[in-house]
């Protein structure tokens, strides 16, 4: 069993109603791969995790997350959006935020249980928020509130964790800590993060998913500058870069 | 002022209005922190202007006014939810629409109502002096039921004021939480109509909750320190309106008012303060704002 993709789409195909924004995908994620998702701006590269969530339907082709539906299989995954959807200025702390994560399980009486409760410590400790507990979210930086992001989307104990740009508001040291905290996840659970950065994530990622509408998968050592400027339509900075 | 206190123990009337006050501010409290932070005030504006429809129609028909706003405040905050969720684009426009036929189809009844004009402007404005003692059971136990639902979804409701995309993702029903919620909001409506009227109904709702969120950062502490000053509103309102006998629900209205405004200077300039003694570039900033 250990070796079936946790991710597989066949044929995926979606428009908003106007031209095809995915055509004919075909990919498949494995259960303990680190896949970047990379391409231009419009690529559909949000668009992808959105069917991979089910907020999506996709136009045409099949979708399955574990094996089912991405509708009943999205509590195992753990989504980090873009731009959140909520208020930075909301009253609300950032355990409070965390325990987000642990919703969907059952609640006793209005109150989670000293089980859920001891998740949200655990992977509060592991994305290094705990001393920021009782902040509000509106006082974090914007690196802390995206590790609070992490923090939220482990606390549902996913088997697939979603990243959407995750480093698109933080300096570039942040940006390294970050990557290297996904790096450790990955021991424990896919990850899929999107990225306009394909210098920066070929160090962490095994494998490349390089989105234009259509789609084509690379493993990072293969990666030069013929494949960016085909993706991109032009030619890319090269960052020298070292596989492990 | 001074004349109030000793009327208070004097006049049953007034004792009623006081405790339909007190029991208005935690209903105001609990569902006013929720349209704060969600902002929703215009919703809650559409649903609160609707109820005279209702109103109207079971007042021409020889109902409970109020029976008549519970059940119009309740398809009114489901036909608006509705919209919201349905017609995102038009979402402005329609709900606009709601607030006018709503309140059009109560006047056109309650003209054909004897004692029309008592009616209207009590319902628009309020009337807590002719609180009566089945009102304030009415009011209790709306109150009750709005709490016990708060309690019970606390976290539910958090999430989906918070970030109803990620709610969605943890299996939360999100449409049903939310049509709940305004239907909660619906039932503080009606319980406010009497105090400060429909009109007035959206200020008592949102000042209370907007000055305590200048100072607290939690939606549970928010909705306690939201109640506290919606008592002490309704309390000055009907005090300084007693003597030289002001309409009570525009003077709550108006304490409310001048608070907040007052309190906006005030945690303005805290905040301005701790800046400057943070340090941090916090003195340049102040200067120049």
């Amino acid at each position: 069993m250990s070796g079936d993709p946790v991710v597989t789409l066949q044929d995926v195909s979606f428009s908003y109603g106007g031209p095809a924004v995915l055509d004919g995908i075909t990919l498949e994620v494995g259960e303990r791969e680190f896949l970047g998702v990379v391409g231009p701006n419009a690529g559909g590269k949000s668009t992808l995790l959105k069917l991979m969530l089910g907020l999506l339907q996709p136009v045409a082709g099949t979708i399955r997350v574990l094996g089912r539906a991405p509708r009943e299989s999205r509590r195992q995954i753990g989504y980090v959006p873009q731009y959140p959807a909520f208020r930075r200025d909301f009253p609300i702390s950032v355990r409070d935020v965390v325990l987000m994560g642990r919703l969907g399980n059952c609640l006793l009486l209005g109150r989670f249980r000293r089980h859920d409760r001891g998740i949200v410590q655990r992977v509060m400790q592991e994305t290094e928020v705990s001393a920021l507990a009782d902040r509000q979210i509106s006082t974090l930086s914007g690196g802390q509130l995206q590790r609070v992001l992490v923090a939220r989307a482990l606390a549902c104990e996913p088997r697939i964790l979603i990243l959407d740009e995750p480093t698109a508001n933080i300096d570039m040291r942040l940006e390294t800590d970050i990557f290297d905290l996904l790096k450790r996840l990955n021991q424990k659970m896919a990850v899929i993060v999107v990225s306009h950065d394909i210098g920066f994530i070929s160090r962490y990622v095994d494998r490349v998913a390089c989105l234009n509408h259509t789609l084509m998968c690379h493993h990072t050592a293969d990666i030069d500058g013929q494949m960016i400027k085909q993706l991109y339509d032009s030619d890319v900075r090269m960052v020298e870069h070292v596989h492990g | 002022m001074s004349e109030f206190f000793p009327a208070l123990l004097q006049y049953d009337f007034l004792q009623n209005a006081l405790l339909g006050g007190l029991l208005a501010s935690i209903g105001c409290g609990l569902m006013g922190s929720y349209v704060v932070v969600k902002r929703i005030g215009y919703l809650a504006g559409g649903i609160s202007h609707t109820v005279l429809g209702g109103i109207g129609i079971a007042l021409f028909a020889g109902f409970a006014p109020l029976g008549g706003a519970l059940i119009a405040a309740l398809i009114a905050a489901l036909l608006i939810g509705w919209v919201k969720l349905r017609w995102q684009q038009q979402e402005d426009t329609l709900i606009g629409a709601v607030w006018a036929v709503g309140m059009a189809i109560g006047i056109l009844f309650l003209s054909r109502t004897p004692g029309y004009n008592v009616n209207l402007m009590s319902y628009l404005f309020g009337n807590i002096l002719l609180v009566g003692d089945a009102d304030l059971w009415l009011m209790a136990g709306l109150d009750l039921l709005v709490l016990l639902l708060v309690v019970l979804f606390y976290w539910q409701f958090l999430a989906v004021s918070f970030d109803e995309e990620f709610a969605r993702l943890r299996g939360v029903p999100v449409t049903f939480f939310y049509l709940l919620l305004l239907c909660m909001v619906a039932l503080t409506v009606v319980l406010l109509i009497q105090v400060v009227g429909l009109i007035l109904v959206i200020a008592l709702l949102t000042l209370p909750a907007a000055i305590a969120a200048q100072y607290f950062h939690t939606l549970g502490w928010m909705m306690v320190v939201a109640t506290l000053l919606g008592m002490l509103f309704t309390l000055l309102g009907l005090a300084i309106s007693y003597r030289p006998d002001l309409p009570a629900g525009a003077t709550i209205i108006l304490v409310a008012g001048v608070s907040f405004f007052l309190s906006t200077l005030f945690s303005g300039g805290l905040q301005r303060y701790r800046a400057i003694r943070s340090g941090a570039g916090g003195s340049t900033r102040a200067e120049s704002g």
